[in-house]
């Protein structure tokens, strides 16, 4: 693998200096060099929308703070949940007072550092309510849902979240729109290539040439099943199928459908997949109401695709229709 | 029963514990990449050797674990820098006050440690983590005890359930964390926080024992 960095050891601080440099309408950094907010945080009389997790998922996590979406992002090394003072330090600059919603995804790390943080939180009187992402189907069966990783459905329900705090909703509020985003939700991984962590130097996983690996996980958790490579229209009817039972207990006919490439998969790629989705989800009565393809929440250089499916009613739709600004995600009108 | 470990050895402690990680992290990480990212002996290793870096000759005990403890917490992030940053902060509240570690204040320190671990992780002994060989572990120094053993046999006793217990690992299908994932592919592989934990409980029983006055 050959890289553009400097120091394998020094990937994430090179990066959010790059991308703090870049982005100086959209975002400041603060005291922690790990955490990073939207410019305009603490946005007086809004309640705050904090999320954060390992770095190697551009534009995940930092990509996310903006107008509209996130207020303040912890930042971990790459794959591995930040400290615990680091989710502290975001919650302390996205709150104006009107308390904060973490909304994260489920692993292990991040749980127990949130954890730690949010009991320093309360000591200091910063209210917090959380909503934990589990939307990948083939991480556990649908009666262990609350096992289940969260994947690129975390990039839905900070949509969601991040417009219903800016519409004016009360925390409670923002929780309740930010958990019926990831309950409505439900997300596949195929993975076609590996990827490496810088500092470690070698896939920790591998996928035999002429494979893939169905239900692959964003850090390279094996997935349910590793089957011959398929085309983009099989792949496609083959992600849709593990999906779709749940999806269809879910009420509703329009949906959001996410398709986010995992790092090394061409754009090209993701829309031949994407147009075999939607025709699948409408020949089962799924109408797409808000399609978004591109790379949303990366894997550092992994080959493949997530497909998220959110079914929606009005609140979802008002949310998901409200502009933002930042760098992963961007729709115009009145703000 | 009444061999005491002085605190004012503290930072010795620590640092061995330091020196420990550090000469396993190669390992570790080789481990981890078996059933997890392997970066656990980077991470380990960073953090506690940027805790023997802030370490000042002359603190005590309840200090050095303190510092120890605060690093691994506020600077290692995954899930080991709160499980053992926690662990080794509640060790050091248990400890604080006293002049001398005697066994009762020394099983008070592990049980600290060990309930901290507990209510953070959330996980069960069996589920493949590093509770798999610190909680026999913990159990087994209080067994020895309470069946007339001295101090000294007592961190022998310790070491070889924390051993033991490590090993036992290696039959287990990952419960937590990332190995979790895995499922059945994680049998046959020894869990790296119980490896790291087995190594950090066997320093801290060869340190403490041999400074027992």
């Amino acid at each position: 693998m050959q890289r553009i960095i400097n120091d394998p050891n020094a990937v994430v601080a090179d990066m959010i200096k790059g991308f703090a440099k870049a982005h100086p309408q959209r975002i400041a950094a603060t005291a922690n060099p790990r955490v990073l907010k939207y410019a305009q945080a603490p946005v007086p009389g809004k309640v705050g929308v904090v999320t954060g997790g390992g770095s190697g998922h551009k534009p995940a996590f930092i990509g996310y703070l903006g107008k509209g979406l996130c207020d303040a992002v912890a930042v971990g090394e790459i794959f591995t949940s930040p400290p615990g003072v680091a989710f502290l330090d975001a919650f302390r600059a996205a709150d104006s007072g009107k308390g904060v919603a973490c909304l994260y995804g489920n692993y292990a790390g991040d749980t127990m550092n949130v954890k730690l943080a949010m009991e320093d939180a309360a000591d200091e009187g910063i209210e917090i309510k959380t909503v934990v992402a589990n939307d990948d189907v083939p991480s556990a069966p649908p009666d262990q849902r609350q096992n289940r990783r969260g994947v690129a459905g975390e990039v839905l329900m900070w949509k969601v979240g991040g417009a219903k705090a800016a519409l004016g909703g009360s925390l409670d509020e923002v929780i309740a729109a930010a958990q019926k985003a990831i309950d409505n939700t439900r997300s596949i991984g195929v993975g076609v290539s590996p990827c490496t962590i810088p500092a470690v130097g070698h896939p920790n996983f591998s996928i035999e040439a002429g494979m893939m690996e169905l239900g692959i996980g964003h850090h390279g958790e094996p997935g349910i099943r590793v089957v011959p490579l398929q085309t983009a229209a099989e792949m496609a009817r083959t992600m849709v199928e593990v999906i779709l039972p749940e999806l269809q207990g879910i009420p509703g006919e329009d949906a959001a459908v996410l398709v986010s490439g995992l790092g090394a998969t061409p754009v090209m790629e993701l829309y031949i997949l994407y147009g075999a989705v939607q025709d699948l989800l409408e020949e089962n009565g799924i109408s797409v109401y808000r399609p978004y393809v591109g790379n949303y929440f990366t894997s550092l250089e992994m080959g493949g695709v997530t497909l998220t499916v959110m079914k929606l009613d009005e609140e979802l739709k008002t949310c998901l229709d409200l502009p933002c600004d930042s760098m992963g995600l961007t729709q115009c009108g009145e703000m | 029963m009444d061999r005491t470990f002085p605190t004012a050895d503290g930072v010795r402690l620590v640092r061995d514990l330091a020196r420990v990680i550090q000469e396993n992290a190669q390992h570790l990480s080789d481990i981890d990449g078996l059933i997890g990212d392997g970066d656990h002996g980077v991470n380990m290793s960073k953090g506690f050797t940027l805790a023997g870096e802030q370490l000042t000759d002359g603190q005590d005990l309840a200090s050095a674990l303190q510092v120890l403890g605060n690093v691994l917490l506020n600077e290692i992030g995954g899930a080991m820098g709160p499980l053992y940053g926690s662990f080794f902060r509640a060790m050091a509240r248990a400890a604080r006050g006293q002049e001398a570690v005697d066994a009762a204040v020394c099983s008070a320190m592990l049980h600290a440690g060990l309930d901290k671990v507990r209510d953070i992780g959330g996980a069960e002994v069996g589920d493949k983590t590093l509770l798999d060989a610190l909680a026999p572990a913990v159990a087994a120094f209080d067994h020895a005890l309470d069946g007339g053993e001295s101090f000294g046999s007592a961190l022998q006793a310790m070491k070889a359930a924390a051993e033991q217990g490590r090993d036992s690992t290696r039959d287990l299908v990952a419960k937590k964390g990332r190995a979790s994932r895995l499922g059945e592919r994680s049998r046959g592989v020894l869990d790296p926080g119980a490896i790291s934990c087995s190594l950090l409980l066997c320093t801290m029983a060869d340190s403490i024992g041999a400074a027992l006055d």
